[in-house]
């Protein structure tokens, strides 16, 4: 438990490891990394509107382009390669080479923390990480943006919506974990 | 010469994500258990990161667009959608063990039930583009604010805002660090 929160006098020893850093590092290249695009591309990061023009991509497959042009959201959020997409490709691209570089990457189907408390069943994890994807992203979906678009990208601007996003989704969050993980 | 638009910004997008990507997997958020913990407040590598990301890209966006070398993305404060949507989103964050972006990222790392949540998202947003036009007629029409920040609504200037939210993240992230020293 005691290495879970690194506190950062143990940092230089906590980089030593494979694939760590320390968290307010890491927080401050993704502050960088704003200004960054703010300047560069004018396009803050954001990860879930590329998200619903892929699903308009995949449903396609199902229904045909007609039915999915038809759609009023889909529309407004047509399926292609853009800005948002490629970032979306190059952030898992990124997570792939990191974990690669420092000896990290793994094939896990049931995490720690969730095997400790309800086991190391495969298909129940499985189907609960289907059902809180689906729901996260039709709550981001409902937000307008998730934890990157609506929370860091808006919140660094002080936007409300990105101040009420993140108190709506930590607030819910907390609750949801202790139901899931309190002891009955 | 910028913003960049066009081809020159679709080059750069992988480029940028690529390296959100790698950030997220060095500060460990592409861990389920990294960001459960945190929701069971037993771990504060996610706040730590988010943050630190606010105040540092915050800070530096707000000269960049005060020099004139970056604009402002406000999103529209669209209360029920965001409220309702922030709720949701976080029922699904604690499900799953991670938002769109570290999900995305954690497939990368070899997390097989983060791969089932990212089908779980696309799934989430097919419902939410056939959900949509009842939405837009209902939640999404209920009170929407606008593109409003903190400032507006509060009237405190912005720089204030910014040094208010700095001083509160130095002793905030002070008093986590003596309390996980003193775990230890």
């Amino acid at each position: 438990m005691s290495d879970l929160a690194l506190p950062a006098a143990a940092a230089p020893r906590a980089e030593a490891r494979p694939g760590r850093l320390n968290p307010y590092l890491v927080g401050a290249g993704i502050g960088v990394l704003s200004w960054v695009v703010f300047v560069v591309v004018a396009t803050p990061i954001g990860i879930t509107t590329a998200a619903s023009q892929i699903a308009g991509g995949v449903a396609s497959l199902a229904v045909g382009p007609e039915a999915v042009n038809a759609n009023s959201y889909w529309a407004r959020h047509p399926f292609r390669l853009d800005y948002g997409t490629l970032f979306l490709v190059g952030t898992f691209l990124g997570a792939l080479a990191s974990s690669l570089a420092s000896r990290s990457f793994r094939f896990e189907a049931v995490p720690a923390v969730w095997r400790e408390r309800f086991g190391g069943s495969v298909p129940l994890r499985f189907a609960v990480a289907f059902l809180g994807g689906a729901i996260a992203m039709f709550g981001a979906r409902l937000a307008n943006g998730c934890t990157s678009g609506n929370g860091i990208s808006q919140g660094l601007q002080l936007a409300l919506v990105g101040w009420v996003f993140l108190a709506a989704m930590f607030v819910s969050g907390v609750a949801t974990a202790w139901l899931l993980f309190r002891k009955s | 010469m910028f913003p960049l638009t066009g081809t020159n910004a679709l080059l750069l997008a992988p480029v940028f994500g690529f390296a959100f990507g790698w950030l997220l997997h060095r500060g460990r958020v592409t861990s389920y258990d990294v960001i459960v913990n945190q929701l069971r407040l037993r771990d504060f590598t996610v706040l730590k990161i988010m943050l630190t990301a606010i105040v540092v890209g915050g800070v530096g966006v707000f000269f960049l667009v005060d020099a004139g070398l970056a604009r402002w993305a406000l999103r529209e404060a669209n209360m029920g959608g965001v409220i309702l949507g922030g709720l949701l989103f976080g029922v699904g964050m604690a499900l799953y063990g991670y938002c769109p972006g570290t999900g995305f990222a954690a497939m990368g790392t070899g997390n097989l039930h983060a791969a089932v949540g990212a089908g779980g998202m696309i799934a989430g947003a097919i419902a939410y583009a056939y959900a949509f036009d009842w939405l837009r007629g209902t939640v999404l029409a209920w009170w929407n604010l606008g593109r409003v920040t903190l400032a507006d609504v509060t009237g405190v200037p912005m720089l204030a805002l910014y040094a208010g939210l700095a001083a509160f993240a130095v002793a905030f992230f002070w008093w986590l660090e003596s309390r996980e020293a003193r775990a230890r």
